[in-house]
């Protein structure tokens, strides 16, 4: 089963967060993380996150794995908002909370509704002009393809690798956890790399 | 079915395939996986049977240049598997036994999209192109939903609507339905009787070799028996009732 992360798998739709070209939404973004840095003041930052699950929201993308995803960044969020309430008080510890979420928040809406391959159109013409120094713009785009790819994998091997240590009482071994995983995750990478060598993609 | 289309050629030139190990005692050892192998394969339908470990599926992989010969030469239509790499990939098609190491994208869609980069298309080229293959394997309805959520032979079916995209001459398959249900065996083995493909098939399956016209029996590194189908699987019968 599909493990959700914020950097989830793309969710098929036709709202208009999905009609809409990877381009803009990349610049969006991009936008987004530029106005975050520089906008001062909670106020404009509870704004923002508010547009971010405004465009969760038009993009449809389903509450439920975006609140179990969001999961783990919502307890750093909480150590650090609580870090900066006690260093700066609470106006600072709302936005430093509202930027971090809205970033991720919309991270996910855009991957969420931009199929891959799409992306990979993106990256492959942004890269064009590095052609000149000997760049395979093709092969960057896959490379970062994978990439994405790979984190729900990660995880995936992660909790296949605890019920394993689990099932032999071995949860408490730090080397029963890390070994397995390391290997598998090595093993993935070659069994992908295999793969893309047989499609003859990347020759 | 009686095909026109010109008959393509997979030539095992002496080719032999040996690893470097290390022995017990700490020295570097030599494996021979693959003892020098030379045939000249142009039937439509092969099948390649043989043991848990006794080479076949290297045997398999010399085809596409998955696996490098350490000595003697593989020609696809006279194209060398190591010196015209890129080339004979774009040739051969390889279907693997778990469809999970195939499968690299997240959706059916994309990730038969992803074979078709290869070619020169546009976009809308590429996206009907795309649909137009997974309709032909009764896809079209799961194009949009994680890879993880296709049963096993879904899975398979995919593997290989991957590596037919592209259409390529020689089909080589490891062990395509061994971890498939009887269903879906089925319908793996209808498609690999029904494609215009050249098939090579590595398989424990006896009933699909037994359909092939030649067979290739592998044993302990060698190639045994080279020859039609029925005495083929009745030499490899003999061989496992002896152990």
């Amino acid at each position: 089963m599909s493990v959700a992360t914020p950097l989830g798998l793309y969710r098929h739709g036709t709202s208009a967060m999905h009609r809409l070209p990877a381009g803009p939404k990349l610049a969006g973004l991009a936008v987004l993380g530029v106005v975050v840095v520089v906008a001062r003041g909670p106020v404009v930052s509870v704004v923002l996150l508010a547009l971010a699950v405004a465009l969760n929201a038009a993009g449809r993308v389903p509450l439920r794995p975006v609140l179990r995803s969001l999961l783990p960044v919502l307890v750093t969020t909480a150590l650090v908002a609580g870090f900066q309430w006690w260093q700066r008080g609470p106006a600072v510890a709302v936005e430093v909370a509202a930027d971090l979420l809205s970033l991720v928040l919309a991270a996910g809406a855009v991957t969420a509704t931009t199929p891959a391959d799409r992306m990979l159109d993106l990256l492959d013409r942004a890269l064009r002009p590095l052609r000149v120094l000997g760049v395979r713009p093709d092969l960057v785009a896959l490379a970062v393809a994978l990439m994405l790819r790979t984190v729900p994998a990660l995880l995936t091997t992660a909790r296949e690798v605890r019920d394993a240590a689990r099932a032999r009482g071995l949860e408490r071994s730090p080397r029963a956890l890390l070994v397995p995983a390391a290997v598998r995750t090595v093993a993935r990478a070659r069994a992908t790399g295999e793969a893309l060598a047989a499609r003859g993609i990347g020759d | 079915m009686a095909q026109s289309r010109p008959s393509h050629a997979v030539t095992f030139d002496g080719a032999a395939v040996v690893a470097e190990t290390t022995a017990p005692d700490g020295r570097a050892d030599r494996l021979t996986i693959l003892h020098p192998v030379t045939c000249t394969l142009t039937e439509r339908r092969v099948a390649v049977v043989g043991a848990n470990g006794s080479g076949k599926s290297t045997l398999a992989r010399l085809v596409n240049g998955l696996a490098t010969p350490s000595s003697g030469r593989v020609l696809v239509d006279g194209l060398d598997t190591v010196r015209d790499g890129a080339a004979v990939r774009r040739r051969v098609g390889f279907v693997f036994t778990d469809p999970d190491a195939q499968l690299v994208m997240p959706t059916p869609r994309e990730d038969v999209a992803l074979s078709l980069r290869r070619l020169p298309l546009d976009r809308a080229a590429r996206d009907d192109r795309v649909r137009a293959v997974l309709e032909r394997f009764g896809l079209a309805d799961r194009a949009e939903v994680s890879v993880h959520a296709l049963s096993g032979g879904q899975k398979q079916l995919l593997a290989l609507a991957g590596v037919l995209a592209t259409e390529p001459s020689v089909l080589v398959c490891d062990e395509p339905t061994t971890l498939l249900d009887l269903r879906w065996r089925r319908v793996v083995d209808d498609l690999l009787d029904s494609v215009d493909q050249q098939v090579l098939q590595v398989t424990h399956d006896l009933d699909a070799a037994a359909r092939a016209d030649r067979v290739l029996v592998v044993d302990r590194g060698h190639v045994v028996f080279d020859g039609p189908a029925p005495d083929g699987v009745a030499h490899y019968r003999d061989l496992m009732a002896v152990r």
